[in-house]
């Protein structure tokens, strides 16, 4: 598998005049994982959003690249999963409707798709209800479906906002045993507060140090 | 890779909106109550053809300001947005919503001017014509229409933003469209009406590119 890295170079965001967080530069590659830290409100989530590509920063830049060989914006896209709090799937539609509409915008071919989807619904206990819309699932359920919307493409970055959101136990384990898969051969950025979702990651950057 | 995935935002949109229906009853119960207020302001009286057409585009006018901005809004205030960022790119999103709208938009207005021939008795001479007129008339109204609804969408007062912002781009395709179905309706034969439909295609084609060009600009922040 072909290594990647990020390279964050003297980001700055402000919003309404006020700094966000100003001058912070950042580098990963295979293997690496951070924790993003800082209070309620300190710019965690919006970092993750400048980080994945949503919203831009004000100074700065951010530069992805697979050996060696920058990533061109338009398909960073494709290498990046994001599982946040202001990321929401379809209502309206079921498991499978939504994950099938994902994976057919991101190019995968019926088979794959749906071997996949398969997969992970087993996965996090909801292939039974796979036919059910989305507006029936608890926060639990949903927070479980995110996940799969975040590493159904087999990203190589991996984005988690609050990951442990809503959920139970057997949640929280999952979600901590597919961060430490995807670990393995891709990068690992987690915005969090919470002490065990620090443990996830082997290094930690705190945000309120570049305010 | 674009009309593929254009298509599939496109599959999508119908069948959340086939499911929930939201904009379609809202925008049936719009059509119905618009078409019966010119059947009670008209009553048995003989209006002329200048004036139902000008009715005839208040209920368009407004039955598509009311129901297409909505494409675009349900996915800011529901926040599905990011997922359709992450996933795919912004030409496929607007040229995907251009399409749902135009169905949409095509559909009800099929329906406005049947209710409409119907219970105002309005005289159409040269169908051909202004059916010609009707359709580039309404693929300006959705293109322009869509593209402000993306723009509107990321505003705090989306309701009351998108008639003020619509109003003025449209005005120039209002004044043309509203013209050239009048004298169709009135039966000039439709080479004399090639100039007012030119500019119903070139708005229509001008409005189409420049949203395809603005709308990642608007998407990504």
């Amino acid at each position: 598998m072909k290594s990647i890295e990020i390279v964050c170079d003297n980001l700055s965001k402000i919003y309404s005049g006020k700094v966000i967080f100003k001058n912070l530069s950042l580098k990963l590659t295979t293997g690496n994982s951070i924790s993003i830290l800082g209070k309620n409100g300190s710019g965690k989530s919006t970092l993750i959003k400048i980080l994945s590509g949503i919203i831009s920063a004000n100074k700065g830049s951010i530069t992805v690249s697979e050996e060696n060989i920058p990533v061109p914006a338009n398909l960073c896209y494709s290498r990046i999963g994001l599982i946040s709090p202001y990321l929401n799937l379809y209502d309206e539609l079921t498991a499978s409707e939504n994950l099938r509409f994902f994976c057919g915008l991101r190019n995968d071919s019926e088979k794959v798709m749906d071997e996949r989807i398969d997969y992970f619904l087993n996965r996090v206990r909801l292939f039974d209800k796979r036919n059910e819309t989305v507006r029936n699932y608890s926060s639990g359920m949903k927070q479980k479906l995110k996940l799969i919307f975040a590493v159904i493409n087999q990203p190589r970055i991996l984005y988690m906002d609050e990951p442990s959101t809503n959920l139970d136990s057997e949640g929280i384990d999952i979600v901590y045993e597919t961060a430490e898969e995807h670990k393995k051969n891709g990068i690992l950025i987690v915005a969090t507060n919470d002490k065990e979702d620090i443990k996830l990651c082997e290094s930690s950057l705190n945000i309120e140090d570049y305010k | 890779m674009l009309l593929k995935n254009s298509y599939l935002v496109f599959k999508k949109d119908l069948s959340s909106e086939l499911r929930t229906r939201y904009v379609i009853n809202s925008l049936l119960m719009f059509v119905l109550v618009t078409i019966s207020i010119i059947r009670f302001a008209i009553g048995d009286e003989k209006a002329d053809n200048e004036i139902l057409t000008g009715l005839l585009w208040i209920a368009v006018f407004f039955t598509s300001v009311s129901g297409l901005s909505r494409t675009f809004v349900k996915e800011e205030e529901k926040e599905t947005s990011v997922a359709l960022k992450l996933s795919t790119g912004s030409d496929s999103v607007i040229l995907g919503k251009l399409i749902f709208n135009m169905v949409l938009t095509f559909s009800l207005n099929a329906l406005i001017l049947f209710l409409f021939v119907i219970i105002t008795d309005y005289q159409i001479k040269n169908l051909p014509g202004f059916l010609i007129v009707l359709v580039f008339g309404n693929l300006g109204l959705v293109s322009a229409s869509t593209i402000i609804a993306a723009i509107i969408s990321k505003a705090n007062s989306k309701g009351t933003l998108y008639p003020v912002l619509s109003f003025p781009v449209l005005l120039p395709l209002l004044i043309t469209v509203i013209n050239a179905t009048k004298l169709a309706s009135l039966g000039v034969e439709t080479d004399k009406l090639f100039g007012e439909i030119q500019i119903l295609i070139s708005y229509f084609i001008v409005v189409t590119v420049a949203s395809l060009m603005l709308f990642k600009y608007v998407w990504e922040d």
